[in-house]
């Protein structure tokens, strides 16, 4: 508006104060950093040829593949678990919310290690088959030794998925309860059943609260599948072991694993961003437009000038 | 307005109803016959609210005796057994009676339109067609015609209201009930939701009202209704009972508010 122009009040032009304290300080990180680049550059600590060779070799990749389909099935087996749990627990059934909360307590309170060395090496050193009956009937669904139904993956899948549904059930609980009261009033007053309202009305809701969390719990996920390992799962890190057992070159193999976790976990952040942004639908106020995206907020950054 | 052998669609019977010790209401009588407007007010902390909520079971009564359109709220009678009612039968009742809340509780993750259709849709089950025609109509009848595609949290608070009263009206309900619908508004924002109710009332919608606006209650009430203490203390004519009440209680209410 440059008509109003003139009765703008002149910007102060005003010589900024100096941070020497901060230009100091970074000077002597980066001193830090680039000593200890360069000394382990020198020592051979990181073969980066060793990387290079490893690093998109079959063997890790079919590890990294099995890395993400066990923690997108434990990370969904627990969402699910969580959402069952936390309704259950916030139920007006004193048995289902006292079964929710034993659930919760158990599962969050043990190692999920042991969990995973439960199902492995417990189940089948106790039960030496597994049998699905049709109820009342001598008839069965599924029967098989348990050493044959409980694989690797199954016994992964079931330590991850379990424990996580304890954590995902407290997180969608803390997102329900913190949706409106006058929400559940206007649906039910609506004529909504508890049943409609909760999935139309709350859930949704809740989304906003549930989904930062859940995303670093996914992050989590991805890097706790390693304990995988201890179970003879071929995951990434048990890939990386079984190279280097042999070659006896462990650093190159670990950076080659941590390298593809900071892959994994990376997308799975950036992922988060969209999810995030989908379900701060109608929020004015916290829509995250004013902050920019990730890559924003790079570019302004970057292309902000240190004022001095 | 009381017609002989008209059913009332609001018949309270002695309606108690305590909240642990507290007692907030302690013997409500009232009648509110169909295609009237009834105008409750009272010092906060009366029961107004409370008594409201009762009519569609948000709050379940202690004692005493409610009726909707002759029948029990919250229960069913036969002969002389009362059956508590199962959720689902109580949210079909609650489907025919609209209510209009302070605080609008508008859904924030709806557009205004999805908020309207929502309810006919997943309760009605209309057709998704059919009941966005006949949400955007309603919108348009409360002057947001062009609003439709907007989030509550981009509304002013007059509009929300104004989308709130569409929400309820969609259901096609027997009763409105108005909870304080002004009371959150800022003061230039009240004329436009009482316009709208205004025009409500003249269609002959049968509505229950608890506002703060006695200029409305003048106007637009057939039936005012004072309570005070849990209970309903007079009860008349707006005009006549704005002129010359009769109780004490009445009297220093009305001198202290108008």
């Amino acid at each position: 508006m440059p008509a109003r122009a003139a009765d703008d009040p002149d910007a102060i032009r005003a010589i900024p104060v100096r941070h020497w304290g901060r230009w100091v300080s970074g000077a002597a990180v980066l001193v830090i950093v680039a000593w200890v680049a360069w000394s382990a550059g020198r020592s051979g600590f990181i073969d980066g040829r060793t990387v290079r060779h490893y690093q998109f070799s079959p063997l890790i990749l079919r590890g990294l593949r099995a890395t993400v389909e066990l923690a997108v099935a434990a990370q969904a087996a627990g969402v699910v678990l969580g959402v069952v749990f936390a309704v259950m627990r916030l139920s007006k059934n004193v048995v289902a919310s006292w079964v929710a909360s034993f659930y919760i307590w158990f599962f969050r309170g043990t190692p999920v290690l042991v969990q995973l060395f439960f199902w492995y090496n417990g189940v089948p050193s106790v039960w030496k088959r597994i049998t699905i009956p049709v109820p009342f009937t001598h008839l069965a669904l599924y029967s098989g030794r348990t050493v044959d139904f409980m694989t690797p993956f199954m016994a992964a899948f079931l330590g991850l998925a379990l424990n996580e549904g304890a954590y995902m059930a407290e997180i969608v609980r803390a997102g329900i309860i913190s949706v409106d009261e006058g929400q559940v009033e206007a649906a039910q007053a609506l004529g909504m059943t508890p049943m409609l309202t909760m999935r139309r009305i709350v859930l949704p809701q809740a989304m906003r609260v549930i989904v930062p969390p859940t995303g670093n719990e996914f992050i989590s996920m991805l890097k706790t599948t390693s304990l995988a390992s201890t179970v003879v799962y071929g995951e990434l890190l048990r890939r990386a072991s079984d190279v280097y057992s042999s070659n006896l070159k462990p650093v190159p193999l670990l950076v080659v694993a941590s390298l593809w976790y900071l892959v994994l976990t990376t997308v799975a952040s950036i992922g988060q961003y969209f999810l995030e942004r989908r379900f701060a639908r109608g929020r004015v106020g916290d829509r995250q437009d004013d902050v920019g995206s990730p890559w924003e907020r790079v570019r302004r950054a970057v292309g902000a000038r240190p004022r001095w | 307005m009381v017609t002989a052998g008209v059913t009332p669609m609001v018949r309270a019977e002695r309606v108690h109803k305590r909240f642990g010790r507290v007692e907030a209401l302690r013997g409500v009588d009232l009648t509110v016959q169909p295609g009237e407007v009834t105008v409750i007010i009272g010092p906060s902390g009366s029961g107004k609210s409370t008594f409201l909520r009762c009519i569609n079971h948000l709050e379940q009564i202690s004692a005493g005796r409610l009726w909707v359109d002759g029948e029990l709220v919250g229960y069913r009678q036969d002969g002389d057994i009362i059956h508590e009612l199962r959720e689902r039968e109580v949210a079909r009742r609650r489907a025919a009676i609209g209510m209009v809340f302070q605080r609008f509780n508008l859904f924030p993750h709806m557009t205004a339109l999805e908020n309207v259709s929502e309810a006919p849709v997943r309760v009605k089950r209309l057709r998704e067609a059919t009941a966005d025609a006949t949400a955007r109509r309603l919108l348009e009848g409360v002057g947001l015609a062009d609003k439709l595609d907007c989030y509550p949290a981009e509304l002013s608070g007059g509009q929300q209201q104004r989308v709130a009263i569409a929400r309820a009206l969609a259901m096609e309900p027997k009763l409105m009930l108005f909870d304080e619908p002004t009371s959150a508004l800022d003061p230039e924002l009240v004329g436009e939701v009482l316009a709208v109710m205004r025009s409500l009332a003249a269609d002959g919608m049968t509505m229950v009202l608890v506002t703060h606006e006695m200029g409305f209650a003048r106007e637009v009430g057939h039936h005012l209704v004072f309570m005070d203490g849990g209970a309903v203390v007079e009860e008349g004519e707006p005009r006549s009972m704005f002129a010359n009440p009769r109780e004490p209680r009445t009297q220093a209410f009305l001198s202290k508010i108008l």
